[in-house]
């Protein structure tokens, strides 16, 4: 143990009365006594015992504390086979008649008692609001800066005037700089909100704490001038930084639905821009791939992170054999007729998602999301980054810079560009077209399933999953030139953007009007898109 | 056959009368009409004989689909544009022609408010929206079920053609408008009743829509309509304007290097097919008695192509032969069982453009000669093939 944490645990075991447990770590003896005096005392007396306990400097108070306020802190009455009468017990299980129980000094799990032998130690609400306080006073002293910090964020409103003193000898104390900033802050507020105290509104500016704002709010209509004026100046600096925070939130979801969009198309890219083939199935081959992930999920119950990691090579699977059997069965019949080939595929999407409604269902699928993908990354304080659309972002770059690899730098991509050039040359030079065909199906649609993948952690899993995409994907690619894959990036990630800066001021629908319109003006100027093909392999 | 070395020296618009194929279509669909009107008109209705007034609806709706087709045929047979845009024409014509039955409600509508239609007085309107002033006058939403298709197709084919934005991308393009006009109508604040459309018409013309005589006029003026949009058509591809429009499906940039203004040429065939594709709405909506937004569903656009791929592209005859076959299909699968629809449908798709790319023209006799001038495939494939 440090000698900074003793100190500090003396201290607060000094401001919190009770001189006479004034000890590093407070025995068991008097840990019994205590409790046996919460359990013995009447309401009124409670109060200052839960102050006592708090401050006994033990361990397990909190425990205790956290038990009490969810009343499950209880005595035994009577002696029983696991434990003799007036041991104190934490009930872990309190459902049937035999309730499971952890000894509370040991914190050992003892067994089961009958409900009827245990005394739950009685609380009121009163107790209860005193003792959100004191615990995040407790949290407020361990080892660890993270839940010191997490303590003195939720101080933040609830600071009372008992607490007040305690907590500004903890500051002065506290070495970490941000839970020394959050816990100013809280003592801020209280004096902002209790005191009217001009000075303290100094600390809250630029402040991004919904308290914070709400206590500046209050003391911006208040009656003295010079309160009311220093906090209206600390609102217009909080208003500027919310304003750069939802920038910064529009771009970011911008730039994740821009990845999936990137996603969705790339695929497309590939075939349409390499093979000149539309294919309208393109958006059910992303439906495959989401429902391998719900079928990956439904092998391995209760393993979805595992399940959506092995999704990944099977949607690629699934998708790349889907793509091949439609190449072979249709789409290598109907060479140099895009129109028919986009007739011919389409009516092979109607077939797919018929075939999933009548054979899964037409009711959407859920696909759980891992544990390590929920949640989200605290930038600052007005601005959380979804971890799930930072996993897509990460993942669709990655596939980008797979594709990219794989064009420019296997034979295979020196192939699927030398059929692209001129494919009677190319053949002539030796290279299997048909065989290069199939490859570059394969590859599209197994990114397809890729993105399907992807997607189905962000959307429902359904039949029309497809459907949605197909448009946006196809714009994606016209919007930045046929068979360029840095097109696709750009204009995929434009798009979303663009799409997320409309939607503030026109609704979702508009907003997705107005970028359809924006590429059909666009495609006047560009007809071939952002980077359009030079060369002979233009003048298709 | 040489229908199509006809001389030159008729008038264009007489000249479609002297056709064969012309003589014979007209011959049969006047035939039909007449058939159903007598045995619904003559017939008891226990006979088995007797036509229903539900069927005469029906046929009505098929004969709708079927300009439908041919508008779609003439730019994409003739002139090598595949447009996944018509339904939206299809759906303005429509939409016009709702307005009009909209404002004929009158006070009989379910709030019986004298000038509001319903849904507006359900969205707390204060007054009709500017732009459906007029609509109570039958002549203004007749000449706007051809001025709504008309000028989207003129400003929109203006900003294609003029960029020479042709092929693969020129349908994906139309697929997106149609899909952009689809969210918007979908929207309430469009004033087109969103997602529920304009519906719970009561006459036409003075006329109640519920009677049968009225059910009948309808599918007599639409076999009329149809007639006269196969004449127009016919008449457009057998002038000189026709050929040059079938040298620029065959050979764009050949047309243009001989001197011909191309995207002029898009132009008019694009429009005049957008207003047959209006007027096919405008008939739909009375005798089906809805329109609502899902008539600009992507998929609605794209099965009318389908329709004219299994009845030949290029012979406009065949657009309407493909438009009554698939719909009859339609009628009876999703009767029979739904689900198997959506099958049925995708496979036609695969299998008509893998097995059969000249439709179900290509196995009429006769139609092999007349291909030899007139072929999309020989030497329209030639020309992609090497692009």
């Amino acid at each position: 143990m440090s000698i900074t944490r003793s100190l500090k645990q003396l201290l607060m075991a000094c401001l919190l009365t009770l001189p006479a447990l004034v000890h590093a770590q407070a025995s068991d003896e008097q840990a019994q006594s205590l409790l046996k005096q919460l359990a013995d005392a009447s309401y009124a007396e409670k109060g200052r015992i839960i102050n006592d306990i708090a401050g006994s400097g033990d361990e397990r108070a909190r425990q205790w504390l956290e038990a009490f306020a969810d009343g499950k802190l209880a005595r035994v009455e009577e002696d029983t086979d696991v434990a003799p009468a007036d041991t104190f017990v934490i009930v872990l299980e309190n459902r049937g008649r035999d309730w499971t129980v952890a000894d509370a000094l040991t914190g050992d799990e003892i067994g089961e008692i009958s409900r009827r032998n245990l005394d739950s130690i009685r609380i009121n609400n009163a107790l209860r609001g005193e003792l959100d306080g004191i615990l995040s006073v407790i949290d407020l002293k361990v080892d660890d800066p993270e839940q010191r910090l997490a303590a003195a964020r939720g101080l933040r409103g609830s600071v009372d005037d008992a607490m007040v003193e305690n907590l500004s000898e903890l500051m002065a104390e506290e070495e970490n700089n941000s839970v020394k900033a959050a816990l100013e802050e809280a003592i801020a507020i209280y004096r902002v909100e209790e005191l009217g105290d001009v000075d303290a509104v100094e600390t809250l500016s630029g402040s991004l704490n919904s308290q914070a704002r709400a206590a500046l709010n209050a003391a911006s209509r208040s009656d003295d001038a010079a309160l009311a004026k220093a906090a209206k100046e600390a609102m217009v600096s909080i208003e500027q930084k919310l304003k750069m925070n939802r920038a910064a939130e529009t771009l970011y979801f911008g730039l994740s639905l821009g990845s999936v969009l990137v996603l969705a198309a790339i695929g497309l890219a590939i075939t349409f821009g390499v093979m000149g083939v539309i294919n309208m199935a393109h958006g059910e081959l992303i439906m495959l791939g989401a429902y391998t992930t719900w079928g990956m999920q439904q092998l391995l119950p209760g393993q979805p992170g595992l399940a959506l990691i092995l999704s990944i090579p099977a949607g690629f699977l699934v998708a790349a054999l889907a793509g091949i059997a439609i190449e072979r069965s249709v789409i290598q019949f109907l060479k140099g007729r895009p129109l028919e080939t986009l007739l011919a595929t389409f009516g092979i999407s109607l077939i797919l998602q018929q075939l999933v409604r009548t054979v899964i269902s037409p009711l959407n699928r859920t696909v759980i999301t891992p544990e390590w993908m929920s949640g989200s990354f605290m930038v600052n304080e007005g601005l959380f980054l979804t971890l799930n659309r930072l996993y897509i972002i990460g993942f669709s770059l990655v596939v980008f810079a797979g594709l990219m690899l794989i064009m420019r730098k296997t034979r295979l991509g020196l192939e699927v560009r030398a059929v692209t050039q001129n494919r009677a040359m190319a053949r002539s030079m030796g290279i299997k077209a048909t065989r290069v065909d199939i490859m570059t199906f394969a590859l599209g649609s197994g990114v397809a399933g890729l993105a399907g993948v992807a997607l189905s952690q962000i959307t429902n899993v359904g039949p029309n999953l497809g459907q949605n995409y197909i448009i946006d994907s196809f714009m994606v690619v016209v919007f930045g030139g046929v068979g360029n894959l840095w097109g696709t990036l750009v204009a995929g990630l434009s798009l979303g953007t663009i799409n997320q800066l409309l939607e503030p001021w026109a609704g979702a629908v508009l907003a997705k009007i107005l970028v359809l319109v924006f590429i059909i003006l666009f495609i006047q100027k560009r007809p071939r898109g952002l980077f359009p093909q030079k060369g002979r392999a233009a003048e298709g | 056959m040489s229908t199509t070395n006809t001389s030159y020296s008729q008038s264009w618009l007489t000249r479609p009368f002297t056709e064969r194929s012309t003589q014979i279509f007209l011959g049969v669909l006047f035939a039909a009409m007449a058939v159903v009107t007598f045995l619904h008109v003559a017939m008891p209705q226990d006979s088995a004989l007797y036509v229903s007034s539900y069927t005469v609806t029906l046929l009505g709706k098929y004969l709708c689909y079927a300009l439908l087709a041919v508008a779609v045929d003439l730019v994409w047979g003739y002139l090598g544009i595949l447009s996944l845009g018509h339904g939206a024409f299809f759906a303005l014509g429509g939409y016009a022609m709702g307005m009009y039955l909209m404002r004929q409600i009158g006070d009989r509508g379910v709030y019986g408010d004298p000038v509001l239609p319903d849904f507006m007085v359900f969205l707390n309107w204060e007054s009709l929206p500017w732009y459906w002033h007029g609509f109570d006058m039958a002549w203004f939403a007749f000449v706007m079920v051809l001025l709504a298709p008309g000028i989207l197709a003129l400003v929109f084919g203006f900003l294609a053609f003029r960029s020479r934005v042709t092929g693969v991308y020129l349908s994906i393009i139309t697929q997106a408008l149609t899909f952009a006009l689809m969210l918007a109508f979908f929207r309430n604040e469009m004033g087109f009743g969103g997602n529920n459309g304009l519906t719970d018409f009561k006459d036409i013309l003075g006329f109640d829509l519920r009677t049968d005589a009225t059910r009948l006029g309808l599918f007599l003026a639409t076999g009329v309509a149809l007639a006269i949009g196969y004449v127009i058509c016919r008449a457009i591809v057998g002038s000189k304007l026709g050929r040059v429009s079938v040298a620029c499906r065959d050979a764009e940039a050949r047309t243009r290097f001989i001197g011909y203004r191309v995207e002029r040429v898009q132009l008019f065939v694009f429009v005049v097919s957008a207003m047959l594709a209006g007027v096919a709405g405008s008939l739909y909506v009375p005798q089906v008695g809805i329109i609502n937004p899902s008539e600009f569903s992507p998929l609605f656009s794209i099965e009318i192509v389908v329709w004219v791929a299994l009845g030949g592209r290029a012979t406009l005859y065949g657009a309407v032969i493909g438009a009554l076959i698939v719909n009859y299909a339609k009628t009876v699968f999703t009767g029979v069982m739904p689900d198997a629809w959506l099958f049925a449908l995708g496979a036609l798709f695969v299998l008509v453009t893998v097995f059969l790319p000249k439709g179900i023209a290509g196995l009429l006799p006769g139609f092999r000669k007349k291909q030899q001038d007139d072929d999309p495939k020989t030497t329209g494939t030639e020309r992609e093939a090497t692009a």
